[in-house]
């Protein structure tokens, strides 16, 4: 007897640049979802075969096990120099570089602002938690003003700590990069825009037109000590406030 | 053939760099290595090769890392401060079995100490300045041809045994000219091809390149493998030279540029009777122990001599032990020794 059972079709399953290995991360972190995010564009676009990928020092130390990839761990905050390496001896090759907060805006200051002059022709991927999330949840450089963690145990003090460093906004002020933006992923839309934002980051990479920065706010439920559904929303009502989403460069 | 041609040290390391097929040169500027830096800047770019003027020490070791971990043949120079610098990405490098040459082209320090020549990195370079259970092989050339056939060798060393190798040079012999054979270049597309390199996983599983893992039996195991490859190092590569040991009482054991200054004191203490002989380390890790220990057999004295406070020094009383005696003699802070004060110092044990 047919039933409709016969003509179900597939339409949603884990892209194919993903392996089976199973997350490290904790549980209502959205890491997972850009790496999905990043999985399905480089399906989309095919490449694969030819992407590399780095993975930093931080919760996404382990970036080398999600993609079918080749794939080159490095030192903390070297990412964009050694993405600079790799593209230099082999420009076919489709780097991404994805760093956090710690490694991107702080130990790796000097790496990524000169790999952004130079409009290296990569893709970077930063993502902003405000909170150095494997070593116990101590004060990032993009940790907002009164954030308690573990090494600001009463709240950032501007006074003794500085401020929030805005990043992506320093890279914008450069000549050299094609495409920066600021994107989040606390609710579908939000993620839509973030999968536009990394396919045209990898697109302008492919099409050999240079530097692309895409910061993305991302939760830490677990430093935050927060549920997920309220960490999303601290990320709407208080994060973008210090952080607003949007591009900031395009000259894709 | 090669083409004879009169060079500075510092553009000889740079040109042979360029004959072994080095593809990728990264680094920052910094004196008495600046000649190699531009002279790779003019040329690299000619040959469609890479070359970027870094914004750190740290960048251009890493940027290596990246250059390395495609396959290519990449190198980097510096001087001693900005060595210290590289000591992290130099412990990666180590720790994630990738080939990539590293020059030091010491001066005194430490510090910002001084521009002026100086061995005082021996210990930096042949212990392991950066974290971590890892050598390097490092190469200890003598006059500014050799630092052109040893900067050829550390590619094909790198290559061997997918491992950093660091030429050793100095102050003297960077900004000294000499004439020099150039050797032909390289033919890169003969050189084997590295299955392990990350160059897009097509038609094969991911390669990945990393000095990490958080389960101590597979660091361990990482560990071992290392250890395995400088046990193989230790056997094959080690290179030293003996010069008029044969009939010697008291040896000199130096390198480097001391060594070549050594040479004169040989014929200057010959003639005065005094059975003097060098052996010079080439290879400063691995150490020449053994033939060091052979030959301290035979004398009653290995005067050590370099530009440092003493820290081959250790290696030579290593390979002595009580065979011999085993006197010190150097000078610090850029001062280079001459052969007359070598030569002072080796009277005190001629007997």
């Amino acid at each position: 007897m047919p039933t409709d059972l016969d003509s179900m079709v597939k339409v949603f399953s884990r892209p194919k640049s993903l392996t089976e290995a199973r997350s490290t991360y904790c549980p209502g972190c959205q890491h997972g979802i850009l790496t999905r995010i990043i999985g399905q564009t480089i399906d989309e676009l095919n490449i694969a075969e030819r992407t590399l990928i780095i993975a930093p020092v931080g919760c996404s130390v382990f970036a080398y096990l999600w993609y079918r990839c080749d794939a080159v761990q490095v030192a903390h905050g070297r990412a964009s120099a050694v993405a600079t390496g790799i593209k230099r001896a082999d420009p076919n090759l489709v780097v991404l570089s994805y760093q956090g907060d710690g490694d991107f805006a702080s130990i790796g200051t000097a790496e990524s602002i000169h790999a952004a002059n130079r409009g290296e022709n990569i893709t970077v991927i930063f993502v902003n938690n405000q909170v150095y999330g494997m070593t116990g949840g101590e004060m990032a450089p993009t940790t907002l003003i009164g954030q308690k963690t573990t090494t600001t145990p009463s709240g950032r003090d501007a006074a003794m700590f500085g401020y929030p460093i805005r990043f992506s906004e320093m890279i914008a002020q450069l000549d050299a990069p094609v495409y920066v933006t600021r994107q989040a992923l606390y609710d579908t839309k939000r993620i839509m825009d973030a999968t536009k934002a990394i396919k045209k980051a990898f697109t302008n990479q492919v099409e050999g037109k240079g530097y692309s920065l895409v910061e993305v706010l991302a939760t830490c439920p677990t430093n935050w000590h927060m549920k997920p559904v309220d960490a999303s929303r601290h990320v709407v009502d208080v994060v973008t406030k210090v952080y607003p989403l949007g591009d900031l460069v395009d000259r894709g | 053939m090669g083409e004879k041609v009169l060079l500075r040290g510092n553009e000889v390391i740079a040109e042979a760099a360029i004959r072994a097929g080095c593809q990728c040169y990264f680094a920052y500027p910094i004196t008495p290595q600046a000649e190699l830096l531009e002279h790779m800047a003019v040329n690299m770019p000619r040959l469609g090769r890479t070359f970027v003027q870094a914004e750190s020490e740290l960048g251009a070791i890493n940027m290596v890392y990246g250059a390395a971990s495609v396959g290519v043949r990449t190198m980097t120079s510096s001087s001693s401060p900005g060595i210290s610098l590289k000591q992290e990405g130099i412990s990666y490098l180590a720790g994630s079995s990738l080939p990539a040459v590293i020059v030091n082209v010491v001066r005194g320090g430490p510090g910002l100490g001084d521009i002026a020549p100086s061995q005082c990195d021996y210990f930096q370079a042949t212990k392991g300045g950066g974290h971590g259970d890892y050598h390097m092989i490092v190469l200890g050339p003598s006059t500014v041809p050799e630092a052109g056939t040893l900067t050829m060798l550390a590619f094909d060393l790198a290559d061997k045994y997918r491992t950093p190798v660091m030429i050793l040079a100095d102050g003297m012999l960077g900004q000294m000219m000499e004439p020099v054979d150039l050797p032909d270049p390289i033919d890169v597309a003969s050189l084997p091809k590295k299955a392990w390199a990350t160059t897009g996983a097509k038609g094969r599983d991911p390669n990945i390149i990393l000095s990490f893992d958080l389960d101590p039996e597979v660091l361990k195991r990482m560990n071992l493998e290392l250890q395995r490859r400088y046990r193989e190092i230790e056997k094959n590569e080690v290179r030293y030279e003996e010069v008029e040991t044969g009939d010697a009482d008291i040896v000199i054991a130096a390198y480097g540029t001391t060594a070549r200054i050594a040479k004169t004191v040989i014929r200057m203490a010959r003639a005065e009777g005094i059975k003097l002989g060098l052996f010079r380390p080439i290879t400063l890790w691995p150490f020449p122990y053994a033939p060091l220990k052979k030959l301290s057999e035979r004398v009653s004295t290995v005067l050590t001599v370099e530009m440092s406070a003493g820290q081959m020094w250790e290696d030579v009383r290593l390979a002595v032990a009580e065979r011999a005696e085993t006197p010190f003699y150097g000078e610090m802070g850029g001062v280079v020794p001459t052969p007359r004060g070598i030569l002072r110092e080796v009277k005190k044990y001629a007997h």
